[in-house]
C-alpha cells in the first residue's frame, strides 16, 4: 500500500504503525457522570466495519506525523489521507 | 460406514466403490433447537452437543464450503505453552482432546506430536522460558528446557552463533505439533452429521431474528430459520454478523498470511519458533515447509495480505534457519481473523436472551477447535459456561478482567 502523506507525498506504508480507528481522536470527558462507561467503549469496542475506515497511522520512519488514513479494508485502497492535527481541529471546532 | 484397515482392504479388493459421502447434504428444516452460525469451531461444537448433550436437532449454517475459513487457512500447530491462568488449563484441555480425536470420530486427521520448540536467546528470555515451563507443568501439561548442547544435536542447521540474536536453547513440548487441518473440518463433519447434525453449506446468516429481546431463529440467504438457541461462530467476520443483533464486540479483523515453499526431503522435527521476532514453522508431510509470522497490522476483510508481512517472516526465517534462503516459496495466501483486545478468546451468552457468542480467537484458535467446540456445546446444552472457559467472558473487558497473556493492552494488532 502507498500512503499519500499531506506533506511528504507518496510514501510506503511500511513506514508506518498503525494504531487503529481514528474515532480514537475523541477521548471521553472524565469528568462526565457517565465516564466509565464512556470510557469503556472508547478502549474497548471497536466498530469494525467491513468497508470504508477512518484509522490512525503514525510515520514513524518519517516524519514523525500521525495521520487520519481512509481506507477500504475489503480492497486496502486508500481513499484519504489527512494530518490527524487538522482533523481533531476539526472535531472540536465542532459543537 | 466404520473407517478400518479392513475397510481399506475390503474397498481395495472390490474397486474402491462403495466408500461413501462423508456427510449427508440436508436441505434445511424449518426449525431447529440449535443453530450454530459458521463451520469452523461451530462444527466442533455441532458435533459435542449430539456426542455428549444428546442434543441432535441441530443446524451449522456455513456460507461457504466446510472448512473454507480460517479452520483450513491456518498454520495447523497445536500446542499447550501459555501462561494466563484462564487460558492454559483450556488449551491443555483441548491438546488432550486432539490426543483422543482420531478414535472417538474414527477419522484419520493425521494429529502429529512432533514436538514444538521455543528458541531463546538471551539469558532473561531464558529465565521467562523456565518461568512458562513451570507453569505448565503445573498445568498437567509437559515441558522440558534444552540447553544450547541439546539443542545442537538435535537442531544442528539453527544459526547459534548469529551475532544479533544468539539461540542459547528452547522450550520444548513434545506433545505439541501438528494436524491436518481440513481433515478436522471434514472429521467434526462426518460424525456430527451422522448423529443426526445437519451442516448446511452455502447458506449465509444475514440476520436475526429477534421477539422481545429473545432470539428466536435467524435470517439467511435460503430463507428464515427458527431455533431454541443460536451461537455465532464466524471468527473473522463476527464483528459484521453480530452488528446484525445490534451488538458492537471488543474485537478488531486483521489478515495473517501462511506462506508453503517447494516440497523438501524431511528436514525439519518438529515445529521451531524464533524467541526474538515473530516467525514460525514446520514441515507438512508432503514436504513443504509451512511457516508464518506476524499479522500485516492493519484491519483487514480481505483475505489477503502484502508483502511488508512477508519480509519481515523471511527476515524471521533467515536469522534462525539460514538454509532456508535457497528453498524457493511455492504459494501463501491471507485469513482474516478476529483479533480480540486482550488477545484472548470470547465463549459467552450475549446481552440478548438466546444469542450466544464465540469468537476472538486471534491466531491461535486452530488449536483450540475441540475445546472451544466442547465448551460452547457446554454453554447452550446448560446454559453454564464450561469452568474451564469460565475466564472467556464477554463482559470481562467492562470489568477489566483482561486476559492479556502479552501484556499489551487494548491494541489488537499487538497481540
Ligand atoms: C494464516 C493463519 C495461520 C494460523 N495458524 C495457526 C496455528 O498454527 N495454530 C493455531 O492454533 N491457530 C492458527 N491460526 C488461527 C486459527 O486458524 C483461527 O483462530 C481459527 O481457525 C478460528 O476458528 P473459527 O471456527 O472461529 O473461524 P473459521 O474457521 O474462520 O470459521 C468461521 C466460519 O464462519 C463462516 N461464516 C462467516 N460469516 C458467516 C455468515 N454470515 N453465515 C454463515 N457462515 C459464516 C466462514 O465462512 C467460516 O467458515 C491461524 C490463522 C491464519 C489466518
Amino acid at each position: 500500500m502507498i500512503v499519500d502523506h499531506p506533506l511528504l507525498g507518496p510514501r510506503d506504508s511500511a513506514e508506518f504503525v498503525i494504531l487503529g480507528d481514528a474515532a480514537l481522536l475523541d477521548r471521553p470527558d472524565w469528568q462526565d457522570p457517565q465516564a466509565p462507561e464512556r470510557f469503556y467503549e472508547y478502549l474497548y469496542l471497536r466498530q469494525n466495519p467491513a468497508g470504508l475506515h477512518r484509522e490512525l497511522w503514525y510515520h514513524e520512519q518519517g516524519d514523525r506525523s500521525w495521520l487520519v488514513v481512509t481506507r477500504d479494508t475489503t480492497t486496502h485502497d486508500i481513499v484519504s489521507v489527512e494530518l490527524a492535527r487538522d482533523v481533531a481541529r476539526r472535531n472540536k471546532a465542532k459543537p | 460406514m466404520r473407517y478400518s484397515a479392513f475397510t481399506i482392504f475390503s474397498q481395495g479388493l472390490t474397486g474402491n466403490r462403495g466408500w461413501k459421502e462423508l456427510w449427508r447434504k440436508p436441505e434445511p428444516k424449518p426449525s431447529y433447537d440449535v443453530i450454530v452460525i459458521g463451520a469452523g469451531h461451530g462444527m466442533a461444537a455441532g458435533y459435542y452437543l449430539a456426542a455428549k448433550h444428546g442434543i441432535s436437532n441441530v443446524a451449522v449454517l456455513e456460507k461457504s464450503w466446510l472448512g473454507s475459513g480460517n479452520t483450513g487457512r491456518n498454520t495447523t500447530i497445536i500446542r499447550s505453552n501459555y501462561m494466563m491462568p484462564e487460558n492454559q488449563p483450556f488449551y491443555e484441555h483441548s491438546l488432550k482432546l486432539w490426543e483422543g480425536l482420531e478414535q472417538e470420530l474414527n477419522f484419520n486427521a493425521m494429529v502429529s506430536q512432533r514436538g514444538i520448540v521455543n528458541l531463546f536467546h538471551s539469558d532473561s528470555q531464558r529465565d521467562d522460558f523456565v518461568r512458562r515451563g513451570n507453569v505448565m507443568l503445573m498445568s498437567g501439561a509437559d515441558a522440558e528446557l534444552l540447553d544450547e548442547a541439546q539443542l545442537r544435536r538435535m537442531c544442528p542447521y539453527l544459526d547459534f552463533d548469529n551475532a544479533r540474536f544468539p539461540i542459547r536453547g528452547g522450550l520444548l513440548q513434545r506433545r505439541g505439533g501438528t494436524v491436518r487441518h481440513d481433515a478436522v473440518s471434514w472429521g467434526y463433519a462426518r460424525a456430527a452429521s451422522k448423529l443426526g447434525v445437519d451442516l448446511i453449506q452455502n447458506c449465509e446468516v444475514t440476520g436475526f431474528r429477534i421477539d422481545k429481546g429473545r432470539c428466536v431463529g435467524v435470517e439467511t440467504t435460503l430463507g428464515p430459520i427458527a431455533a431454541g438457541r443460536v451461537v455465532s461462530c464466524v471468527a473473522g467476520s463476527s464483528s459484521r454478523v453480530m452488528k446484525n443483533a445490534g451488538i458492537t464486540l471488543p474485537i478488531e479483523s486483521h489478515v495473517l498470511q501462511a506462506f508453503v515453499s517447494e516440497g523438501l526431503k524431511p528436514c525439519l522435527p518438529g515445529v521451531m519458533t524464533f524467541g526474538a521476532g515473530h516467525f514460525y514453522i514446520s514441515q507438512s508431510d508432503k514436504g513443504g515447509l509451512v511457516f508464518g509470522g506476524g499479522l500485516d497490522h492493519y484491519n483487514s476483510y480481505a483475505q489477503r495480505g502484502n508483502l511488508p508481512a512477508l519480509e519481515d517472516v523471511c527476515e524471521g526465517a533467515m536469522a534462525i534457519m539460514p538454509m532456508l534462503g535457497r528453498a524457493r516459496l511455492l504459494r501463501m495466501w491471507g485469513g482474516v481473523m478476529d483479533m480480540s483486545m486482550d488477545g484472548s478468546p470470547i465463549i459467552d451468552e450475549t446481552p440478548i436472551a438466546g444469542l450466544y457468542f464465540n469468537g476472538g480467537w486471534c491466531y491461535g484458535g486452530f488449536k483450540a477447535t475441540p475445546a472451544s467446540g466442547y465448551c460452547t456445546a457446554h454453554l447452550l446444552a446448560t446454559g453454564e459456561p464450561h469452568e474451564l472457559a469460565a475466564g472467556f467472558r464477554l463482559d470481562r473487558f467492562r470489568r477489566g478482567q483482561l486476559i492479556d497473556e502479552k501484556g499489551v493492552g487494548a491494541q489488537p494488532n499487538l497481540h
